[in-house]
């Protein structure tokens, strides 16, 4: 399989002095909207949310679709546990940010945009709205019909599913809604709507900026480009580093961990995790384990049981509770593996547990009750004695 | 009208009177009175003209918008699993001895409400608190009660 060393990239918080972002707005709005989408799809770019939705292809149907009305949001809504790297992207480049929204707004023929900001960042509010008002004036100045507003999220992590987070922007619980309709058709009040993360918007700016061909050059053919990745746990070097894509995870050990790693969990409380013995065969990108850049180390100190059980807790307080395979299956996976720990149920009960988290995968709603399975089945399949004893 | 029915219909004037005005005015509420009383809701509701079913549905499913009466400054510590590796349990025991009250429950002098959070993102300069919305991170017991003092003193 294609793969790559370890690199250090720095291009979302580089700042080029000869192409600051509103720079690189003017120099991409000579282009037209079709130009602008082809050099997205050609880059490769994927949603660094997570999901990894071609980027290119998200804003062609937004674009495809007749609307007199559209919108561009800015998922901020950076809640999955171990990851923070949005936090900073919006502390120290917000201007890229926003030249990414005002691109996209031009690509789709959106006039409002709108910033999701989860509350626990609401300390971040005053200085992103000085330099949006900046931002807005500058559009103005140039006579370009598209203004950004900012919305703080109250503490739910569902909100960040983006039919949650419209839910929410739209005054009602943040239940995540069926699926089809996608955004792209019909999103916030109904109407069509990009919604990309926060670090994605910076790299669709960059792509502007450098051309499709540089980005393209860094990360594997399933993976372009970099990525910022958070690191945290037993790590020496705990922050956020951008990486280029389709690494090995035994070389990101080898640079981050404590030589002492027995495991990873990639991707957060969602996502996977991995024993010392896969490090070597497992790939970061989307041919291998993807990531919405949460990397967590734990050391031989650690109980993979009390990381599973915080992991389950997490979700239970956090589901919605609006479907049933989601709200009861969270619950009734912590108890169990609790009643496992105690001997009140048989090692054997753990295969059960795994039938129920596979059910909520296909049952669930939405991606926070179909990912359980994620952590629950890789942490009970590798660390199986430490669950049970 | 009353204060918090004052303060409801200001709210409302600012960020408009449709349903995608409700979570901008619920957290106007809750930034000054640090919840959302009955009143209140009941305030929210006639202005936006729904009913105070829908808007005490909608604030009950927030962490943030809180429905029963919270303490002068609110601290969230942080519990999700990188904080907890780093310690947050004594951060919490260190609160709980200072503010002579445990998790969830508000000081006699309605001064601070002590309270958890799940991920804050800052596992990296874990633990950490919010105190109200102002962070802080990389806490040791000692450091957290600091924090809370000088924020006792602000609030004499």
């Amino acid at each position: 399989m294609e793969q790559k060393q370890l690199k250090r990239v720095d291009l979302i918080f580089e700042w080029d002095e000869k192409n600051t972002p509103i720079q690189v707005l003017d120099k991409t709005l000579q282009k037209t909207p079709d130009a602008i989408i082809l050099e997205m799809i050609d880059s490769g770019l994927k949603g660094r949310g997570g999901a990894g939705f071609p980027t290119g292809l998200k804003w062609k149907f937004t674009r495809n679709e007749d609307s007199e009305v559209k919108y561009v949001i800015c998922n901020a809504d950076e809640g999955e546990p171990g990851t923070f790297k949005d936090r900073e992207i919006l502390d120290r480049v917000p201007e890229k940010i926003f030249t990414g929204m005002a691109i996209c707004a031009y690509v789709i023929g959106a006039k409002e945009g709108y910033i999701y900001l989860r509350a626990e960042y609401n300390f971040l509010l005053k200085s992103l709205q000085q330099k949006l008002d900046k931002f807005n004036q500058q559009l103005k100045e140039r006579q370009i019909d598209f203004s950004i507003y900012l919305r703080s999220g109250s503490g739910a992590y569902v909100c960040g599913e983006e039919s949650a987070l419209f839910e929410s922007m739209e005054g009602k619980r943040g239940e995540p809604r069926n699926k089809p309709p996608y955004p792209t058709v019909a999103g916030y009040n109904s109407k069509p709507t990009v919604i990309n993360n926060v670090e994605t918007l910076v790299y669709t700016c960059e792509i502007c900026r450098m051309g499709a061909e540089k980005f393209k050059a860094l990360g594997t053919s399933d993976s372009r480009g970099s990525k910022v990745f958070s690191v945290s746990g037993d790590t020496t070097k705990p922050g956020i580093y951008e990486l280029e894509l389709g690494m090995p995870l035994k070389d990101f050990i080898d640079e981050f961990g404590d030589d002492d790693a027995k495991a990873v969990q990639v991707g957060g409380a969602s996502g996977h995790c991995v024993p010392r013995k896969k490090f070597n065969d497992t790939i970061i990108g989307f041919e291998g384990i993807p990531t919405g850049g949460s990397m967590m180390i734990f050391n031989s100190s650690r109980s993979m049981y009390n990381v599973l059980h915080d992991y389950l807790e997490f979700f239970t307080e956090e589901s919605c509770g609006q479907c049933t395979p989601c709200r009861v299956g969270c619950q009734q996976l912590l108890k169990g593996i609790e009643a496992v720990k105690k001997g009140e149920r048989p090692p054997t009960y753990l295969e059960d547990l795994k039938k129920l988290t596979l059910t909520m995968k296909i049952a669930a709603k939405c991606g926070l009750g179909q990912s359980v399975a994620n952590p629950f089945i890789s942490i009970v399949d590798n660390f199986k004695e430490e669950i049970i004893y | 009208m009353t204060n918090t029915e004052n303060f409801v219909h200001e709210l409302a004037e600012k960020h408009g009177r449709t349903r995608n005005a409700l979570m901008p005015i619920l957290q106007g509420v809750v930034a000054r009175e640090k919840y959302l009383s009955e009143e209140a809701m009941i305030a929210v509701a006639r202005e936006l003209d729904i009913s105070a079913a829908d808007v005490y549905g909608t604030a009950t499913f927030y962490t943030f918008l809180d429905t029963v009466p919270r303490g002068r400054n609110v601290v969230r510590v942080c519990k999700t699993i990188s904080c907890h590796m780093h310690n947050k349990d004594e951060i919490i025991r260190a609160l709980e001895e200072q503010l002579k009250c445990k998790v969830g429950e508000t000081t006699s002098d309605k001064k601070f409400t002590l309270l958890t959070a799940n991920c804050l993102g800052w596992c990296h300069k874990g633990p950490v608190m919010l105190v109200n919305d102002d962070v802080y991170p990389e806490l040791t017991p000692q450091k957290a009660i600091e924090i809370i003092q000088e924020y006792n003193r602000k609030s004499n």
